[in-house]
């Protein structure tokens, strides 16, 4: 299930914090139905883009292409109405309420005043079926008992709630064990073979060669290349996020050292 | 891409779960660490059982059954409010003047003034708002710790009732349907009416939502536990009004019973018939059955909770922080309110102590030892009850029991620490067993 128009697209886009030139003249296409890393080493840019694409620190200038059209992200909200949502890695998720209040949190279904707990626990039971979630003893169990995977693959949950088109996720496994991480890219990639754009920040290559299909790498500030996963090697990876280049991959040596300079 | 874990599915099987289930899942929440009101409920046995013992012949009456709620009840509605200050991991010390304020406005347009009784209400009311809205603007958006904010109100808040009720020292409440809130009780027939109302509207409401919960095909809890919890709620309550039907005036031989409460009419020297449950319990019921809707069934309740147990998940879920937070001391505030006209009535009148002295310790003190957090996210308002019956038990046992005043306040603050320690505890153990 991949296609081959990008539902979200950015063309040449830069970002200063005062004179510090975070981003420049990036380009990143996301597919619908696929997994897109976006790797890169401390302080090249992942955060960045990804808080411009949620509308969070919007672009200095650029394009950003949504379905093909312009669009003005300015606000997370603006984002939000696009479809696009993101998983943040400190998860904000409330220990003290259930898994059905967390998925529906600030976006509570009422009747008249009063909360529709039976629609939301069944929109929440969908919900985690369509996403073959087999980790969860019950939906009304208290978040404050689930273990770092199961918080995990709630917020994903609640990322996939509203018929979302792009979930971004930042460092989903980063402090899971063995096991979890294997339930969360497994989740990760039934999100994506539902239809879904992900996008992944990941250290971890092993995980982004197992889960991507293609991969973004940011190399101080500058796109050093997006390929397709199975044209790269776990060294060529290294390689383009270390240095910025790797064989014919990546940027030309005089960006390389214009960047680093 | 295959995974070897082994996991539970969400259970298909739609099960219902007997009275041993419910039982073992309600052992496995307090293994968890979540209490809820269990110790309170059994410090409650516990402390009845114990004054019982020690003072058989005055605790264990009709009459001093029905001084306890009466004593609670101001406790009881102030610990409400503070519960859903509490919720949000903050405290209001000034509550308690807040109350003593409240009543003073009260008094000073009822008595001094003239107003008549209503509209002296509504400005006692609307005095608890002004502060809950000052003291929620200072804590939400200036940022100052609630703990600093309301201590400089519980002692700004003194100084104002002084005043207020000016020189004079005291204002007497001379207004009949005030003072009838504290000092009368229902008719005996009202007191089981009010009981029926009672165990069948929850009946019926907890049975609606068991039926909508199959109707859709979701775990629901099975009929027997339903019945096992009406029955409970029917005989504890039904207890509770029948003692307080009972002539609560001791009878002395050689003397006759007044014919009824009727003052008109009665034979030279009877003995007037007290009788019935005090109408400060249906103040009580009303406000529990309010504020109990508000916390569990409206998605403003439910962002109370969001705020006190991760105030930044609520901020990026879209919740108002700022607001849900104003609000909250403006409810504590106006519970305050509602406290300090309690009493005034119960006192028949206001005076610079009214809402002073150990009313606000009593007060958290309730709400805490009814298993609402110190630490925000976890409480309910029914804890406010259950644990305002524990300080009012311990406060007025424990003076039938000693005279030694000392002995009561270090009861009372170790009872105090006991239930703070619980709290403690429970926060370590649900976080560990993430």
């Amino acid at each position: 299930m991949s296609s081959t128009v990008p539902i979200l697209e950015l063309r040449g886009v830069n970002k200063s914090f005062g004179p510090v030139q975070v981003l420049n003249s990036v380009d990143l296409s996301v597919y619908p139905g696929q997994v897109t890393a976006l790797v890169g080493d401390n302080g090249a840019g992942k955060s960045t883009l990804v808080k411009g694409v949620a509308g969070i620190y919007p672009f200095d200038a650029g394009e950003y292409l949504f379905e093909g059209k312009p669009v003005h992200v300015t606000e997370p909200r603006a984002a939000n109405a696009l479809g696009i949502e993101v998983v943040y890695q400190d998860l904000a998720l409330c220990d003290n309420l259930d898994v059905v209040h967390n998925l529906f949190l600030g976006r509570e279904q009422s009747r008249g005043l009063v909360l529709d707990e039976i629609t939301m626990e069944r929109r929440a039971t969908e919900t985690l079926r369509g996403l073959s979630v087999r980790t969860l003893k019950s939906v009304r169990q208290q978040v404050s008992s689930l273990s770092g995977g199961q918080r995990q693959t709630v917020a994903i949950a609640r990322a996939v709630l509203w018929n979302s088109k792009v979930v971004i996720l930042d460092e989903p496994t980063a402090a899971l064990g063995v096991a979890q991480t294997e339930q969360v890219l497994n989740l990760v990639r039934r999100l994506a073979d539902n239809g879904l754009a992900v996008i992944i920040i990941s250290h971890n290559i092993n995980d982004v060669m197992q889960v991507s299909d293609n991969v973004a790498c940011l190399y101080l500030g500058n796109m050093a290349a997006q390929v397709a996963s199975s044209q790269l090697t776990h060294s060529q990876v290294v390689e383009l996020i270390t240095t910025g280049r790797s064989g014919e991959l990546g940027l030309q040596p005089e960006v390389v050292s214009q960047a680093s300079a | 891409m295959s995974t070897n874990v082994t996991d539970t599915d969400i259970p298909e099987a739609r099960e219902e779960t007997g009275i041993a289930q419910a039982l073992r899942d309600y052992w496995g929440r307090v293994k968890g660490g979540n209490t809820g009101s269990m110790p309170a409920v059994l410090g409650l046995i516990a402390l009845i059982a114990l004054f019982s013992v020690l003072q058989g012949g005055v605790f264990f009456t009709a009459l001093n059954f029905a001084n306890l709620l009466n004593q609670g009840t101001a406790i009881i509605v102030l610990a409400m409010g503070l519960v859903f200050v509490l919720l949000l991991g903050e405290i209001d010390l000034s509550a308690g003047f807040a109350a003593g304020t409240c009543a003073a406005v009260l008094g000073v347009t009822l008595t001094n003034r003239g107003w008549i009784w209503p509209l002296a209400l509504a400005a006692a009311l609307l005095t608890g708002l002004i502060i809950g809205l000052v003291l929620g603007v200072l804590v939400a958006k200036l940022g100052i710790p609630s703990f600093v904010v309301t201590l400089a109100a519980f002692l700004g808040l003194q100084g104002v009732m002084l005043l207020i009720i000016g020189e004079g020292g005291t204002i007497a409440i001379q207004n009949d349907f005030l003072l009838a809130i504290m000092n009368n009780n229902m008719p005996v027939w009202a007191g089981w009416l009010l009981w029926v109302i009672v165990v069948l509207g929850y009946a019926s409401v907890s049975l609606r939502a068991i039926h909508n919960r199959r109707k859709y095909q979701l775990v629901s809890p099975a009929t027997s536990v339903w019945l096992a919890k009406v029955v409970t709620l029917a005989v504890l309550l039904g207890a509770a009004v029948y003692i307080l039907n009972i002539q609560r005036q001791i009878v002395r031989p050689g003397r006759q019973t007044c014919v009824s409460v009727d003052p008109v009419n009665q034979p030279v020297g009877c003995i007037p018939v007290i009788q019935g449950v005090p109408w400060a319990v249906l103040v009580v019921l009303i406000l529990l059955v309010i504020l109990t809707f508000v916390l569990g069934r409206t998605s403003y309740g439910r962002h109370i909770y969001a705020v006190g147990g991760n105030t930044e998940a609520a901020r990026r879920a879209g919740i108002a922080v700022s607001n849900i937070k104003i609000s909250c001391f403006m409810v504590c505030s106006f519970m305050a309110a509602i406290a300090g006209v309690l009493l005034a009535s119960r006192d028949n009148s206001v005076s610079p102590t009214t809402g002073g002295a150990q009313t606000l310790l009593f007060a958290v003190g309730a709400a805490v030892i009814g298993g609402t957090s110190l630490f925000g996210g976890r409480g309910r308002v029914i804890d406010a009850v259950i644990g305002g019956l524990v300080v009012a038990v311990i406060a007025n046992g424990l003076p039938l029991v000693t005279d030694q005043s000392g002995i009561q306040y270090v009861v009372t603050g170790g009872v105090l620490l006991v239930a703070a320690s619980v709290d403690a505890i429970t926060r370590k153990r649900t976080s560990a067993g993430g």
